[in-house]
């Protein structure tokens, strides 16, 4: 047997959920071991909500292995539950009862006396910087406060392994960069995440090791960076046109760009030419007589790792 | 509680922690506390309204073993079946209505630790305590009037205990079936002729034959007769009916409530 930290937290073979016909997660494999931050990046109905619901045992799988913690997620249920912490994709805060109720009635769910409960409750509430609104009625709160009120429940009863659904979908930038702060600190506390995003940049800045998942199956793994130079190349151009006149390019472009770049993607309304040297890309693009309204040099991200993997974009 | 305790162990049902329910639910009424006052005081304004007007009127009713009784001591009971009735229904239907579709509250508590029966159990209990609050209120106005004319009056408030068991268990089943408020109207289509129906202020007597036989089909008949068997102190085999009607109607509803949460929750 391997020594408890080396163990995986979560250990997951073949797992499929069906619903009906229908195939929400099909046959996943995956790993999540102690102190990780692990990721599932995917578009709306990829299965991440599902995924994790099976994870957090409130949905049998239908198929295949999933070991929680070393144990099984139906026949110890409440067992795993009691070491988990979970921050559903919407908000289920108690609206009938105040902030700081929020967190001492969680806490007695879990057992924990109602002292100990308020002592938490405080000093989470420091850590989520709601402090000043422990009295507070939760209708009012803001959408990000909601969501860090909400992060601070999924604490209260010090989880080895925290899951997150989207944890800053609908916030605004200074909302998520606040989140992102308080993740990376639990993080660096030993909490395992497991969070799931549609925003590369998330996935980027808070997860060690990512899955990408596409229509219920995983399509790659990796950390953002492995899967960056795996699936795409150092930079990119993007070279945008006048209206109507890409369509028009369309058919030449081939001809036109050839050997530009290792790769070109044409979307709607810009084309990608992936290249490991974006500036070297502008030069030959004007060279062949083809004028963009405008070009713009980046570094890869995710996002294209996933036009890559699907031929789709993340966020439509 | 020592009914629910030993019933639990029977049904496919684990309830353990079935008491968190409750703490959460005292929790939110320490705030709303006028509201359960509410429910108290409408039994006993029928009772003094309908009670005492109408019963100055009528003069005596025949009771339960064919002796004349005044019209007070007669309804005074069926109402406070009534309130135990009221009491479970209430909660178990608006209530949980609220929590488990829009705020998702049982969602949130499937989370931790607690499982598909101790949300089961814990607002079936919760209803029936709420029940039990107001028969018990009722109950006290009622000895303070001279309204119970038996020692037996005693044993009423396990009876109302039995009661609001059977009524929110079914309520709840009945609350995971609806889908929008607007389906709420059914309830009170049940719950309004019930209440006027229930040999509640009539003699089951004075309804003709073949009503009567609907009439003693029905469960608040079966609480309102055994309440009014306790209070003027005439009890016997109908009774015993009434205990094992209430009961079964208390396990059947608490097994189908279990079963369709784990329906609706467990996806
Ligand atoms: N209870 C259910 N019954 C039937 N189909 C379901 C159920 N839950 C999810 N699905 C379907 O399964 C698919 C995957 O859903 P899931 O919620 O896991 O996706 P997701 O990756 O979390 O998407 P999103 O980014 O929109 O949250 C979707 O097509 C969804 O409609
Ligand atoms: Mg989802």
């Amino acid at each position: 047997m391997l020594p408890l930290s080396s163990q995986p937290l979560i250990h997951a073979r073949r797992l499929t959920k069906r619903f009906g016909s229908f195939t929400a997660v099909d046959g996943i494999d995956f790993d999540v071991a102690p102190g990780e931050a692990f990721g599932f990046l995917g578009p709306n109905g990829a299965g991440k909500t599902s995924t994790m619901r099976m994870i957090g045992c409130v949905s049998p799988p239908t198929g295949g292995t999933l070991r929680v913690l070393g144990m099984d997620p139906v026949a110890d249920g409440p067992r795993i539950r009691a070491r988990l912490g979970v921050v559903p994709q919407q908000d289920t805060l108690d609206e009938e009862l105040t902030v700081e109720e929020n967190l001492v009635i969680y806490a007695r769910y879990f057992d924990i006396p109602y002292r100990e409960g308020r002592r938490r409750a405080a000093e989470l509430l420091d850590f989520v910087q709601l402090a000043e609104r422990a009295k507070s009625e939760v209708e009012p709160l803001s959408g990000g406060m909601k969501r860090r009120l909400t992060i601070a429940r999924g604490l209260i009863n010090e989880p080895n392994l925290l899951l997150l659904d989207e944890p800053t979908t609908g916030l605004d930038p200074q909302a998520r960069h606040l989140l992102w702060d308080r993740l990376y600190r639990l993080k660096q506390r030993g909490v395992t995440l497991v969070l799931t995003t549609h925003y590369m940049d998330e996935a980027e800045q808070l997860c060690d090791r990512l899955v990408v998942m596409d229509k219920a199956k995983i399509v790659a793994e990796g950390s953002p960076r492995q899967l960056i130079e795996r699936y795409s190349t150092r930079e990119v151009l993007e070279l945008r046109f006048a209206p109507g006149a890409q369509e028009s390019l369309d058919g030449q472009l081939d001809g036109k760009l050839d050997g530009i770049a290792e790769r070109i993607e044409p979307l709607p309304d810009r084309l990608l030419l992936y290249t490991s040297d974006g500036d070297a890309a502008i030069d030959a693009v004007h060279a062949r007589g083809v004028e963009p309204e405008s070009v713009l040099v980046r570094r890869s991200t995710l996002e294209d790792v996933f036009l890559r993997l699907t031929g789709r974009t993340l966020v439509d | 509680m020592t009914l629910v305790t030993r019933i639990a162990p029977a049904l496919p049902l684990r309830g353990r922690r079935a008491v968190r329910l409750i703490e959460r639910n005292s929790l939110v009424y320490r705030r709303t506390w006028i509201v359960i006052l509410s429910g108290f005081f409408e039994p006993l304004f029928y009772l003094l309204g309908i009670g005492f007007g109408l019963g100055s009127l009528i003069g005596g009713v025949t009771g339960p073993d064919g002796r004349e009784i005044s019209y007070g001591v007669f309804v005074a009971p069926a109402l406070l079946a009534t309130s135990a009735m009221n009491g479970a229904i209430y909660e178990t239907t608006f209530n949980v209505f609220f929590k488990l579709k829009y705020q998702k509250t049982y969602d949130v508590m499937l989370n931790t630790p607690l499982g598909v029966g101790d949300v089961a159990l814990g607002e079936v209990v919760w209803a029936l305590i709420r029940g039990l609050l107001y028969s018990l209120g009722f109950l006290v106005v009622m000895l303070l009037l001279g309204l119970a004319l038996s020692p037996l009056v005693l044993l009423a408030p396990l009876a109302s205990l039995l009661m609001g068991f059977a009524f929110s268990a079914v309520g709840m089943s009945v609350t995971t079936y609806l889908r929008k408020w607007t389906d709420f109207d059914l309830v009170f289509v049940v719950t309004m002729p019930l209440f006027l129906f229930s040999a509640t202020f009539f003699p089951l007597s004075a309804y003709p034959e073949s009503l009567q036989l609907i009439v003693q089909l029905t469960p608040l008949y079966h609480g309102v007769n055994l309440l009014r068997g306790l209070t003027t102190g005439v009890v016997g085999v109908a009774q015993v009916v009434d205990v094992v009607y209430l009961a079964v109607m208390a396990l059947l509803g608490l097994i189908v409530v279990n079963r369709r949460l784990n329906k609706l929750l467990i996806k």
